[in-house]
C-alpha cells in the first residue's frame, strides 16, 4: 500500500500551517505503519484536542477525536473492549503532560498497549502560543512576553519513572530514525511513549526567533545526539535520540483475561 | 545496488505551502520556490534520488519517482 491509501485525501491540504513539523510526524507515522503492512482497519487513533490531535482527522484508520488531555483514557476504553486493534495516540506537549499529565502517569504505570506519540513543539499552537510544561526556563511565549520562568518536564525521565516499557525520542529533522522508532513502539506489547520534538514555527518558532522552518529543524540536529554517543559525552547538553526502554512486562489486557479465567474457574464454571 | 535513477519529481501543487522545508535541507539544492512560493525541481541533473525531500515534506506534497518505482 502507498503512504496516501492510508490518508483521507479528501480534507488535504491539511490545516497546520505551513512549515508544521505536526505534518512530519504524519508523514513518518504513514511510512511506518506502510512498512509494517498493518491493515487500516486494524488500527485506531485516538486524539484530544490542539493542533497536533487534528492528526486523527487525516488517516483513514478508525479514529476519534475526543477531548483536552483524556485521549488516554478514551484509548484505555477501547483496547479493553477490542484488544485485538492496534491503538495510536497522538498527542500534543500540552494535551499529553498538562491536563493530560494524570492520564499519562497512569496509563504508564498500567502498562496497556498503545503507542502514545507526543508532538512536543513546546507550546500550545492552538490557542495561540501560550507556554506549555514543556516550553522551558527562559523562553518566550505570548504568556510569558518576559521570557517564562517555569521549568520544564523532561518527557522521557518522565515516561521512564512512570513505568513505561517503551520509551523513545526523536525529532522531525531525523524522519528515518523517526519512522523506525514509530514502527518498534507499535511493534512493542506494552505502553509506548515515543516523544518526537515537532516545530511550532508560528508560534514557538517566531516568539523565539528562530527563523525559517528548515532552520528549527537544523535547531533539532545541532542540539541532539543518538544515545551515548561520543558527542554526548563531550556536550552534556545535547539532548539523546533513539530507544531508551524497551522492557518485556505483564501487559494489562493480557492480565485482565487471566483474570477472567481465574474467575471463571475459582466460581466453579458457574459464569459460563 | 545500482544507483537509482530519476523519473520526475510529483510535486502537488495544491498541496504545497511553500514552507521551504524541502529547498534548504536538499543535500544537492536541486529543489527553489517559484513565484507562486511552490516548489519546483529547478536543477533535476543534480538530484541524487535520496527522497528526503519526500520523507520531510509536512504536507505530503513532493514525490521524487525513480525508474525504479513501478
Ligand atoms: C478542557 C479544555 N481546556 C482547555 C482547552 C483549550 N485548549 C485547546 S488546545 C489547548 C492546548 C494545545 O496545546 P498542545 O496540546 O501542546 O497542542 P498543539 O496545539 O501545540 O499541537 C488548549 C489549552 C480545551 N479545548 N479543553
Ligand atoms: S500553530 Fe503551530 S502547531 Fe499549530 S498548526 Fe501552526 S505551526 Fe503547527
Ligand atoms: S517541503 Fe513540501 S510543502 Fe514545503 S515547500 Fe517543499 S513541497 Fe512544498
Ligand atoms: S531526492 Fe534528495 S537530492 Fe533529490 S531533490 Fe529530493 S532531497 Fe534533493
Ligand atoms: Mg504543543
Amino acid at each position: 500500500m502507498a503512504i496516501k491509501d492510508y490518508i483521507r485525501e479528501r480534507f488535504f491540504p491539511h490545516l497546520w500551517c505551513s512549515g508544521c513539523g505536526h505534518g512530519m510526524v504524519l508523514n513518518a507515522l504513514l511510512r511506518a505503519i506502510e512498512a509494517l503492512d498493518i491493515h487500516k482497519s486494524d488500527i485506531v487513533m485516538v486524539s484530544g484536542i490542539g493542533c497536533s490531535s487534528r492528526i486523527s482527522g487525516y488517516v483513514d484508520f478508525h479514529t476519534m477525536h475526543t477531548i483536552h488531555g483524556r485521549a488516554l483514557a478514551f484509548a484505555t476504553g477501547v483496547k479493553m473492549s477490542r484488544p485485538e486493534l492496534n491503538l495510536i495516540v497522538p498527542m500534543g506537549d500540552g494535551d499529553a503532560l498538562a491536563i493530560g499529565g494524570n492520564h499519562f502517569i497512569h496509563t504508564a504505570r498500567r502498562n496497556i498497549d498503545m503507542t502514545a506519540i507526543i508532538m512536543n513543539n513546546r507550546i500550545y499552537g492552538m490557542t495561540g502560543g501560550q507556554y506549555s510544561p514543556l516550553s522551558g526556563f527562559g523562553t518566550m511565549a505570548t504568556t510569558a512576553p518576559y521570557s517564562n520562568i517555569d521549568h520544564d518536564f523532561d518527557v522521557v525521565e518522565l515516561a521512564k519513572a512512570a513505568g513505561a516499557s517503551f520509551v523513545a525520542r526523536s525529532t522531525t529533522y531525523h524522519v528515518q530514525q523517526l519512522t523506525n522508532i514509530l514502527k518498534a513502539a507499535i511493534l512493542h506489547k506494552g505502553f509506548s511513549a515515543v516523544e518526537v520534538l515537532s516545530q511550532c514555527p508560528e508560534y514557538f518558532g517566531r516568539k523565539n526567533k528562530m527563523g525559517t522552518p528548515a532552520d528549527m529543524l537544523e535547531y533539532y540536529k545541532e542540539n541532539t545526539t543518538t544515545i551515548g554517543s561520543k558527542k554526548k559525552q563531550e556536550n552534556p547538553d545535547l539532548l539523546e535520540r533513539g530507544i531508551f526502554v524497551q522492557n518485556d512486562i505483564p501487559e494489562y489486557c493480557s492480565e485482565y483475561d487471566k483474570i477472567i479465567e481465574q474467575a471463571k474457574k475459582t466460581s466453579g464454571g458457574k459464569t459460563k | 545496488m545500482a544507483k537509482p535513477k530519476l523519473k520526475e519529481h510529483l510535486i502537488n501543487r495544491d498541496w504545497c505551502k511553500g514552507c521551504g522545508i524541502c529547498v534548504e535541507l536538499c543535500p544537492k539544492n536541486v529543489l527553489e520556490l517559484d513565484n507562486e512560493n511552490k516548489a519546483v525541481a529547478a536543477r533535476p541533473v543534480d538530484c541524487i534520488c535520496c527522497k528526503m525531500c519526500e520523507l520531510r515534506c509536512p504536507d505530503l506534497a513532493i514525490e521524487v519517482i525513480t525508474e525504479d518505482d513501478k
